[in-house]
């Protein structure tokens, strides 16, 4: 276990399942947010659910996904240390040729992403960074929420990077974890391609429709 | 053709080097990248200055020693092609080519664009080899062999260790060469015996060189003057993982013999 975990390989496999963990949860907290346009109540009772209801399967959740990202930002962090390492003295003149902007935008997005989850957890979980947070109403929360500006971009701003991180990240984790299949057009592209845009447009229907106020 | 060549210039592995500026004149577009050079290095060596040391050999594109990084890109910009191989036709009169080694940790200047690559030597020596008994060659066609499987190890085998997939990498990671070998020797009967082995003892010589780890970037592939598919990768990590799991034929090795 620990000679896995020290290899570079074993380290990207943990990324790949940790960052597959985390796929399937943004789908499905994605879809879970559009009920936010069947209206107030189901909204609100969707949030009772989680936080009442089924609060110990929630918890369950938080927990699997604290363990995946600490898993998944350690072995980014290392192998980032490990790649500057492994090239020290740099080329005068080294031009991408094939690699994605999503590939090379893994590292900086990630941190993005990070910076983005701790301000949304403070945000829409906790109620600390609201301006006028009620624990029982999870819609006028998004509303007033999503009513700033400033708050609206910044979260549209972590849509678009975790598009890229998704169209890299889903394609990349099957092969980490070996189980792609050879060919020229593989299925986990387009299905990566899917994902990169489902999910982050789903989400971000909620900010864009409240400051363009299509839902109040 | 009259070019002006911007090459790394470096004395010795303790050294510090520096991008040098040189004059080609009078090259035919039908020389190769390395005929340029020659001319530069006569006319160089004539003016009782020292020319610029490059790797070569073959000069046909199978010997995998000829690396350097012209214009940003490993091998330079021809597809599937060495720098040897390359021709001066692929460059328009007048252009400014940068030049430069190889560059990581794990490939140590020598002198200007001559590289040590012995530590993918020692990635081979880890484990890129099948225990078969010495002496006269088996019959042709005594073990069976799909033509799918014999198809995969013979593109992975094109891997002539040039180091230009490390070149190539933002992360400097060996991974497409130490996936091609493990892809090459693991999809063949004869190497199945080591398989798990191989892969556990070449991933982890490959770290202990100081390459970066795969970030699935995909510059390896395109560099690769063999066209190596990242797909072998995909193998490296499936033969890695299945081993770590199961520490199948790990033990009876360690004991030599
Ligand atoms: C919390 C902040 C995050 C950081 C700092 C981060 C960082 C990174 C980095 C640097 C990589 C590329 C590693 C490499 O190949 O060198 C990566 C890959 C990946 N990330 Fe993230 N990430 C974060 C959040 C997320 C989220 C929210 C998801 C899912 C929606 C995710 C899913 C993935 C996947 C699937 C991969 C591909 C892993 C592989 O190639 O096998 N990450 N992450
Ligand atoms: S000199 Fe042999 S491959 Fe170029």
């Amino acid at each position: 276990m620990l000679s896995f975990w020290q290899s570079s390989v074993g380290k990207k496999a943990a990324m790949g399942l940790t960052g597959l963990i985390v796929v399937g949860f943004v789908l499905v907290h994605m879809a879970g947010n559009l009920q936010f346009f069947v209206g107030p109540s189901k909204f609100n009772e969707y949030s009772h659910l989680l936080r009442h209801t089924l609060i110990e399967l929630t918890w369950i959740v938080r927990l699997v996904l604290l363990a995946a990202i600490a898993v998944h930002i350690t072995a980014a962090w290392q192998l980032t240390q490990r790649a500057k390492a492994a090239r020290p003295v740099g080329y005068e003149r080294r031009d991408a040729q094939v690699s994605t902007y999503a590939s090379r935008a893994m590292r900086w997005g990630g941190v993005y992403l990070l910076v983005f989850i701790v301000y949304h957890i403070l945000h829409f979980t906790t109620g600390t960074l609201h301006p006028a947070y009620d624990e029982a109403q999870a819609y006028g929360n998004v509303v007033i929420g999503f009513s700033s500006l400033w708050v609206s971009l910044f979260y549209l701003g972590a849509m678009a990077l975790l598009s890229l991180h998704l169209y890299h990240g889903t394609w990349a984790c099957l092969r980490s974890l070996g189980l792609a299949k050879p060919s020229s057009n593989p299925l986990e592209r387009r299905i990566a391609l899917i994902v990169a845009i489902v999910v982050p447009a789903g989400f971000s229907l909620l900010p864009l429709s409240v400051l363009l106020g299509i839902v109040r | 053709m009259n070019l002006t060549l911007r090459v790394w210039r470096q004395a010795g592995p303790a050294a510090a080097g520096a991008m040098r500026e040189y004059r080609a004149e009078g090259i035919s577009p039908d020389m190769s990248f390395l005929e340029m050079l020659d001319v530069v290095n006569e006319g160089l060596i004539a003016k009782g200055d020292e020319p610029i040391a490059f790797d070569h050999d073959c000069r046909e594109g199978i010997c995998g020693m000829c690396g350097m990084m012209i214009n940003g890109a490993a091998h330079g910009p021809q597809r599937l092609t060495t720098a040897c191989q390359l021709h001066m036709r692929s460059f328009s009169d007048g252009e400014t080519i940068t030049i430069e080694p190889w560059r990581a940790t794990a490939f140590p200047v020598l002198k200007d664009l001559v590289v040590d690559r012995s530590a993918f030597d020692r990635i081979i020596q880890a484990g890129g080899f099948i225990s078969a008994p010495t002496g006269s060659a088996v019959d042709g066609n005594a073990i069976p062999i799909p033509k799918l499987d014999a198809d995969d190890a013979m593109d992975a085998a094109a891997c002539i260790g040039c180091g230009a997939c490390v070149a190539a990498c933002p992360n400097a990671s060996a991974s497409l060469f130490t996936a091609a070998k493990i892809s090459h020797l693991g999809s063949l009967p004869q190497g199945q015996p080591e398989r798990s082995r191989r892969a556990l003892a070449m991933v982890a010589q490959m770290d202990l060189e100081s390459f970066g780890g795969c970030s699935l970037f995909g510059e390896c592939m395109e560099a690769c003057p063999k066209g190596i598919s990242i797909d072998t990768i995909n193998t490296m990590h499936r033969d890695f993982l299945f081993a770590s799991a199961t520490k199948r034929d790990v033990k009876e090795w360690s004991g030599g013999a």
